[in-house]
């Protein structure tokens, strides 16, 4: 069964379809001499309009690969600037690139990948104000966002203008694709009807990511992406395909559309709405107990005067391979709960992490278990890098 | 014995371990077993009444199991149950 969308079918039915200059004829050879893409399927991709929403793990590989491929317009949403950390999973940037906008950097890795494509850089935040004008100006979306308020507004943007979602998803080491939002098929709301609440899935940037997994996924979405565009071959419509890059296993489940779905089922969603506030996104400063905090330059005089008291680091034991402080004892914040009977209400306790998420988290345990000397140290080992010893790495 | 295929940011609070056997005559029970096994999954599963999160679905072998019966679908000693929870990493 092939499967073109509206969409697309709008374009490719006109035979105002584009014609290929020698030039392209030439680069696009191995593509004319499959007879399922051919002239006319070559046609069909120079005249496809992708949105692209995220310049980074996943949007790195499936802008190339489209890119590459002939897609004749690829519009790119996203408004980071490149960092160190994003080089080891986005291949669109290069280490000259840190600091730069990762549109312009893009721009330029995709006119050197292929100068016959146009890019459309949308240098802005996907938000509900938007994304109805955005992702209606083009004929399909690749979603390679990295959280799931943006997630949900593409789903429901994209129920709404009638155009595919090609999705992507990596933590760690496993992946998840499909099709999304075509005219028979369940959309992410039919798999996922709500969120989890904020903070119980660790971000990338939080839990890790195998480098090259996103270059598996988006890879993926952009073979998605071109086959929806041609009408060729079976589209991962109605299939969640799961990937497990340790074990090499691939799974493809079954996913329906739900009757029920307010999306695609009910239509009782007809606007989008306030995705921060549906994923429990706190819009003004979080109202949590606050905690009583030492600063990384006030713990090292602590250490230096050799004060009586107990340092906790509650950091993962492979985090300490990579950076640790002097005198800080290893309790991952999972096993912390455990060992607070062991602990000393009498002492000070400081509390240490990478950024000083985790650690403030374990003074709050701490509270509310009665102790009143619990400390979180602000800004966790990247602050003390910072103030402190810069000989100790970031991370 | 029905075997629990784990997720990464599932597998992350037992060790590391991605595949779990376990026994019951439903997926219901063998989650019972997985978590008598490892109690700190059982918040991640599946609320305080036993009932499905909206955000971790439960795939026996290929299909979705609200589609075939919910918790209660039978299982049998070579089914395969795959967790699957909503990642958002890109």
């Amino acid at each position: 069964m092939s499967t073109t969308l509206d969409s697309i079918d709008e374009t490719t039915s006109t035979t105002a379809l584009p014609e290929l200059t020698r030039a392209e004829v030439e680069r696009y050879s191995r593509h004319l001499l499959l007879p399922e893409v051919g002239m006319d399927g070559q046609r069909k991709l120079k005249a496809a309009r992708v949105l692209l929403v995220g310049a980074g793990g996943l949007g790195s590989p499936a802008a190339l690969y489209l890119a590459a491929a002939g897609v004749g317009t690829l519009g790119i949403v996203d408004f980071d600037t490149v960092d160190v950390t994003n080089l080891h999973r986005q291949l669109l940037h290069g280490t000259s690139d840190i600091g730069r906008s990762k549109l312009d950097s893009a721009i330029d890795r995709l006119r050197e990948v292929n100068p016959h494509v146009k890019v459309e850089p949308h240098e802005v935040r996907l938000t509900s104000a938007n994304a109805l004008d955005l992702i209606g100006a083009y004929d399909l979306v690749v979603d390679g966002t990295d959280n799931f308020q943006t997630r949900y507004l593409v789903n429901d943007a994209c129920v709404l203008t009638g155009r595919a979602n090609v999705y992507g998803s990596i933590f760690r080491f496993d992946g998840q694709v499909s099709v999304f939002c075509t005219p028979d098929g369940p959309c992410y709301r039919c798999v996922y009807r709500e969120p989890p609440p904020a903070g119980m899935v660790p971000s990338c940037a939080e839990g890790g990511v195998l480098g090259i997994l996103p270059g598996l996924v988006g890879t993926l979405q952009a073979t998605e992406a071109i086959k929806l565009i041609l009408g060729i071959g079976e589209p991962l419509i109605g299939r969640f395909t799961l990937i497990d890059a340790l074990s090499a296993r691939w799974r493809s489940v079954n996913i329906r559309r739900d009757p029920t779905c307010p999306a695609c089922g009910t239509r009782e969603l007809q606007s989008l709405i306030d995705y921060d506030a549906f994923c429990g996104i706190p819009t003004t400063p979080a109202v949590e107990t606050s905690v009583l905090e030492i600063t990384p330059t006030e713990l090292a005089e602590r250490l230096r005067r050799g004060d009586d008291f107990d340092l906790i680091d509650v950091r993962e034991p492979h985090e300490l391979a990579i950076a640790s402080i002097p005198g800080a004892r290893l309790v991952p914040l999972a096993a912390f709960a455990a060992e607070i009977p062991s602990l000393d209400q009498g002492r000070d306790i400081v509390v240490l992490c990478r950024s000083g998420a985790r650690s403030a988290t374990a003074v709050r345990q701490l509270q509310a278990a009665g102790f009143t000397q619990a400390y979180n140290v602000v800004g966790g080992i990247l602050r003390w890098s910072d103030d402190v010893d810069p000989t100790v790495v970031k991370y | 014995m029905p075997t629990f295929h784990l997720p990464s940011v599932l597998s992350a609070h037992i060790g590391g371990t991605r595949a779990v056997e376990t026994s019951g005559a439903t997926v219901e029970q063998a989650i019972d077993r997985l978590v008598d096994q490892y109690p700190q999954l059982a918040p991640r599963l599946r609320d305080a009444s036993g009932a499905p999160y909206p955000f971790v679905t439960f795939y026996l072998n290929d299909e979705d199991v609200r589609l075939v019966g919910g918790f209660g679908v039978a299982v049998s000693d070579d089914d395969e149950v795959t967790i699957v929870p909503a990642v958002a990493g890109g």
